[in-house]
């Protein structure tokens, strides 16, 4: 049991977050505060809804840079369709919409790299400006504020609230979206055939192609479903903020890989969890928000979170090197 | 004999040609739509202004295309050599500077700012070829230090005021050439007779097309790497001085969007991504049919945000014109190659 954790990656990951935490509770116990506690829970909704999606892509061997436009296009859209009628209905509209517009997204991005063969990093890069730029130009480019009342409802939900002194602090609603999706991926990467072809893939494509596996369709699902959860994170993204500003998201592409890289999947495929994926990112979370209740100035941010990259891929590379240098 | 004479003229690469064309139906469509604007001296050369920082960047990102990597942190590599360089002409020359002292300063400022090019280039080639990080990981960490550094060095703020001979590096003319594009087409020049004449550009593009391959026939792959990222933070940093010298600021922020850019004209130039082949011609026609969209796109009043999905479309449709011409030449020459086997095993 001790064994085998220890070979494990996420072991280290949570190693690593635990011994964080520590730190900065120690430099600082606003940290342990549950109102920090929940926060951070709230800034991490997003990024872990992305994260889902980028893992699944990097576990077959590709790499998905448009998920953020993807998301930011699918909420602008919804926001701009839904807010003209003065939608009154439930928040399930909304979702729905936003889901299926992501999907139909990442329809795009799935022909092309499944029927042209081409490559996902290019495909995705010129997917990204592509969409990004016809929704800034012929959409829109203002940002709506009125949204439909159900999702400014659902930006004060919380599961449970706790009173303290004057403030009441509440668990977001939202983290339940991400544990119903990460259950689902989780799933569907470890408990169904599909999941076995996207690690095959992932693996050797040539390898999986020969063992039966339809490449062309486990890679039609995959765009897709990164469309889905991008279309997800983005709706949720703008009721937690609620606006709906076609800026957002956009830029934060690089610290979500990230996240998921330093989450133990490897980034030439085959390899990856969804609890590495979901360590990963609180690790980024608190990176970005915490560094402040050290006492490190914010111009900081950016630097450490490249030390982070580089230490976090370095060492598992640099193992990996020299047993090959040794074997 | 008219078509071979014609042959002899157009590039020899099916994608290069295809490039070409498109080149020129844009710079023609362009001219035709605005030809009081766009098909002017002015424009021309307001135009030749602008395309050398990122086209510059581009080859960067060419050359470590080709070598099977990539190279995510030049513009992080661009700024923060532009910001050492700032530095040394604002903080170091003294403000009642001689003409010699300002000549001086003006070179330490370029050194400083070439070596440190050269020695973000050097990390990130160590990182890749010795750590044995997959390059757009190491190079994705390089870019968010250097941009981190050069946040934590200027908060945030931009470096300005700059002596008259550095801005005439970014704004001057010599006849009726811009100092920039003076500066882009000596390196397009040399960095083709790198990529084409030497051995380096040979092993290169071994390296790209088959790791393996190059270190059996006896490369020395760590050398080659580390040669091929440090050219490459050379060129960002170059790229960093004449977007200095031009907007007489350096930033830390300063065009983030510039890395996708740069990809882009990288690709729609014909490189492969996947590593090993590339030409510089290719490179040079991207960078100018880029830079015709954009300023025509201006000029017809169109947003930004509207030429950067045309960027995306272009780049995509590019993408699938290649395909489908490949696939149907490889399909061509399948067919062909059964047919001689017919004929053989007939003759047999």
């Amino acid at each position: 049991m001790w064994r085998k954790l220890l070979t494990r990656n996420e072991f280290y990951v949570a190693l690593v977050v635990v011994g964080l935490c520590l730190v900065i509770g120690a430099v600082n116990p606003v940290f342990f505060t549950v109102g920090n506690l929940f926060d951070l829970v709230r800034n991490s909704v997003v990024m872990g809804i992305f994260s889902l999606g980028v893992l699944i892509v990097i576990i077959s061997g590709g790499i998905d840079i448009s998920f953020a436009a993807v998301a930011a296009f699918a909420m602008f859209v919804t926001a701009k369709i839904l807010v003209p009628f003065h939608f009154q209905g439930t928040i399930l509209v909304p979702f729905a919409l936003s889901a299926l517009i992501g999907t139909l997204l990442g329809l795009i991005n799935a022909v092309l790299i499944s029927q042209f063969r081409l490559p996902t990093m290019i495909v995705t890069l010129g997917t990204m400006s592509a969409f990004r730029g016809f929704m800034l130009a012929f959409i829109g480019a203002m940002e709506i504020t009125n949204l439909p009342p159900a999702m400014i409802a659902f930006s004060r939900s919380f599961l449970v609230t706790i009173k303290q002194g004057r403030f009441t602090y509440g668990l977001h609603v939202s983290i339940l979206i991400l544990i119903v999706l990460a259950v689902l991926v989780w799933f569907i990467l470890n408990k169904t055939m599909l999941g076995r072809g996207i690690y095959a893939l992932g693996g050797d494509r040539s390898a999986a192609e020969r063992a039966g596996f339809n490449i062309r369709r486990i890679q039609l699902f995959i765009y897709c479903f990164v469309g889905f959860l991008a279309g997800i994170g983005g709706i949720v993204h703008s009721a937690l903020v609620r606006t709906a500003r076609p800026f957002d998201l956009v830029g934060t592409e690089m610290s979500v890989i990230a996240a998921v890289v330093l989450g133990g999947a490897r980034i030439t495929g085959g390899k990856g969890s969804v609890v590495g994926t979901m360590l990963g990112v609180v690790l980024v979370v608190i990176m970005n928000t915490s560094l402040i209740l050290l006492g490190v100035s914010s111009f900081w941010q950016r630097a450490v979170l490249g030390l982070l990259i580089i230490i976090g891929t370095g060492i598992p590379a640099y193992q990996a090197t020299r047993r090959r240098r040794a074997a | 004999m008219k078509q071979i004479a014609w042959r002899a003229i157009l590039p020899k690469d099916t994608n290069v040609r295809w490039l070409l064309v498109i080149t020129v139906l844009v710079f023609v469509s362009m001219s035709l739509l605005r030809p009081t604007m766009f098909f002017t001296l002015d424009n021309f050369s307001s135009m030749a202004f602008q395309f050398p920082e990122f086209g510059l960047l581009a080859m960067a990102i060419m050359l470590t295309l080709l070598s099977g990597g990539i190279d995510l942190s030049i513009v992080g590599v661009a700024n923060l050599s532009g910001i050492l360089a700032a530095l040394v002409l604002t903080r170091l020359l003294p403000a009642e500077a001689s003409a010699l002292q300002v000549v001086l300063y003006s070179l330490l400022a370029l050194a400083t700012s070439l070596v440190t090019g050269l020695t973000c280039g050097l990390i990130n080639g160590l990182l890749i070829a010795v750590v044995g990080i997959t390059p757009i990981l190491a190079t994705l960490g390089t870019m968010e230090l250097f941009t981190g550094i050069a946040i934590v060095i200027t908060k945030g703020a931009a470096v300005f005021g700059f002596p008259e001979l550095i801005t005439f590096m970014g704004n001057g003319s010599l006849w009726i050439f811009p100092v920039p594009f003076l500066i882009f087409v000596v390196a397009a020049a040399v960095f083709a007779i790198i990529l084409n004449k030497t051995a380096f550009g040979a092993k290169l593009q071994l390296l790209g097309t088959n790791p393996v391959a190059a270190r059996f026939s006896g490369l020395n792959n760590t050398k080659l790497l580390l040669q091929t990222y440090m050219l490459s933070g050379f060129l960002a940093a170059l790229s960093g001085i004449v977007v200095l010298a031009r907007t007489n600021s350096a930033k830390a922020d300063y065009g983030s969007s510039y890395t996708l850019q740069a990809v882009l004209i990288a690709v729609l130039g014909g490189v492969n991504p996947a590593g090993g082949f590339g030409r510089v011609g290719g490179l040079v026609l991207a960078i100018l049919t880029l830079q015709f969209l954009s300023s025509g796109f201006s000029m017809l009043r169109f947003s930004n945000f509207f030429k950067e999905f045309i960027w995306g479309a272009v780049l995509l449709v590019v993408m699938v014109i290649n395909y489908l011409t490949n696939t149907r030449r490889e399909r061509r020459e399948a067919l062909l190659q059964a047919k001689e086997c017919e004929v053989n095993a007939q003759a047999d």
